[in-house]
């Protein structure tokens, strides 16, 4: 249980480069009021964020080919998510059926 | 007296107390836990110890990038290297922070600063999952929601390195398809709010999302092609909203 010194200036410095992108948006927002187009185009923030994430987690960028590769069992694992999630309306249920569709997938095929 | 007046004050905004927010953020402690987990297991097998683990929680707070970082210890990467690219990973909270920030606005810069410092991936998705509803939202709930999430993720962290000893494949349980399968759930929800007339509109902005996140994939890491396919789609979005 130790901490290395070189380690800890490491995390010091991710944390500060983390912290700057989540704290700057609130301290700006504060001192000016946005105009209606910049609100309108934040609305669209959260949509198109969660699918990038989503698509994300399919897509992968592979160095030694030219086209990006498809995580197959991502996928498939994605589908029924989909339709629980769907079919649910429920974080919770959609989360823990995803887990057991991905175990499943990964131990019995 | 004073007191008196602080627990009806309380009362008034029952809807909107912390708790609630406590109470909002339990469908995704599980992704939290398994994500926090495997960090911890994966930063053990990187060769970094219990303790950093916990601080590399504590004080970057990022799934991906403590991922990451773990990753970039275990082959010495230079530090620049390892700040750099967790910034780049990181960046995508720019957006999401602007994106709930016009609505903290009323509160002090210190109030806003901790608000801001606790925005993950998670928290936003619900967060914005109640804006987009067109529910109220305030700094208690807001921190509810952070403060819970804050505190399971570094626990679950810590304790997935004391594990590791005993459970080296997390894969193997498919816990960490659990944060995708949120992604998932928080867009489903979102989507079931918005109006018929919109939908069409949204499902096009979808697509539109999925073959520009296939496309910047041919040049770009997915952390890039995170935050240029968001940039462009959304701007095509306002464009093209009637």
């Amino acid at each position: 249980m130790s901490v290395q010194l070189s380690v800890l200036l490491v995390i010091i410095g991710c944390s500060i480069v983390t912290m700057i992108p989540r704290i700057a948006p609130f301290l700006i927002v504060r001192n000016i009021t946005l105009p209606e187009p910049v609100m309108k185009w934040l609305s669209f923030i959260p949509i198109c964020i969660l699918t990038a994430l989503v698509a994300g987690s399919v897509i992968e960028n592979e160095p030694a080919s030219f086209f990006p590769d498809i995580n197959r069992q991502v996928l498939a694992a994605l589908l029924p998510t989909l339709l629980i999630a769907l079919w649910t309306k429920s974080l919770l249920a959609t989360v823990i059926s995803g887990i057991i569709i991905m175990a499943l997938l990964r131990n019995f095929l | 007296m004073a007191h008196a007046e602080k627990a009806s004050d309380m009362i008034e905004k029952e809807e909107l107390s912390f708790f609630q927010g406590v109470k909002d953020c339990i469908p995704t402690l599980l992704g939290y836990i398994s994500i926090g987990l495997a960090a911890g297991m994966i930063g053990v097998a990187s060769g970094l110890s219990v303790l950093e683990i916990g601080l590399m929680s504590l004080l970057v707070y990022a799934g991906a990038a403590q991922f990451i970082m773990s990753g970039m210890f275990a082959v010495s990467s230079p530090a620049t290297a390892i700040i750099f690219t967790t910034f780049i990973v990181n960046l995508r909270h720019f957006l999401m922070c602007a994106t709930l920030a016009p609505h903290f606005s009323r509160y002090s810069a210190w109030r806003n600063i901790g608000i801001g410092a606790l925005v993950t991936d998670e928290s936003f998705g619900v967060a914005a999952g109640r804006i987009f509803n067109g529910k109220p939202i305030n700094d208690h709930w807001m921190n509810g929601l952070n403060v819970t999430a804050y505190v399971t993720w570094i626990a679950s962290c810590v304790t997935g390195a004391l594990l590791s000893k005993w459970i080296s494949d997390p894969e193997k349980f498919g816990l960490d398809f659990a944060l995708t399968a949120m992604f998932v759930a928080l867009l489903v929800l979102q989507l079931g709010s918005v109006k018929a007339s919109k939908l069409k509109h949204y499902l096009t902005l979808i697509t539109l999302m999925i073959v520009a996140m296939y496309l910047f994939s041919f040049f770009l890491s997915t952390d890039i092609a995170v935050i240029l396919s968001t940039v462009i789609v959304a701007t095509i979005g306002v464009v093209t909203d009637r």
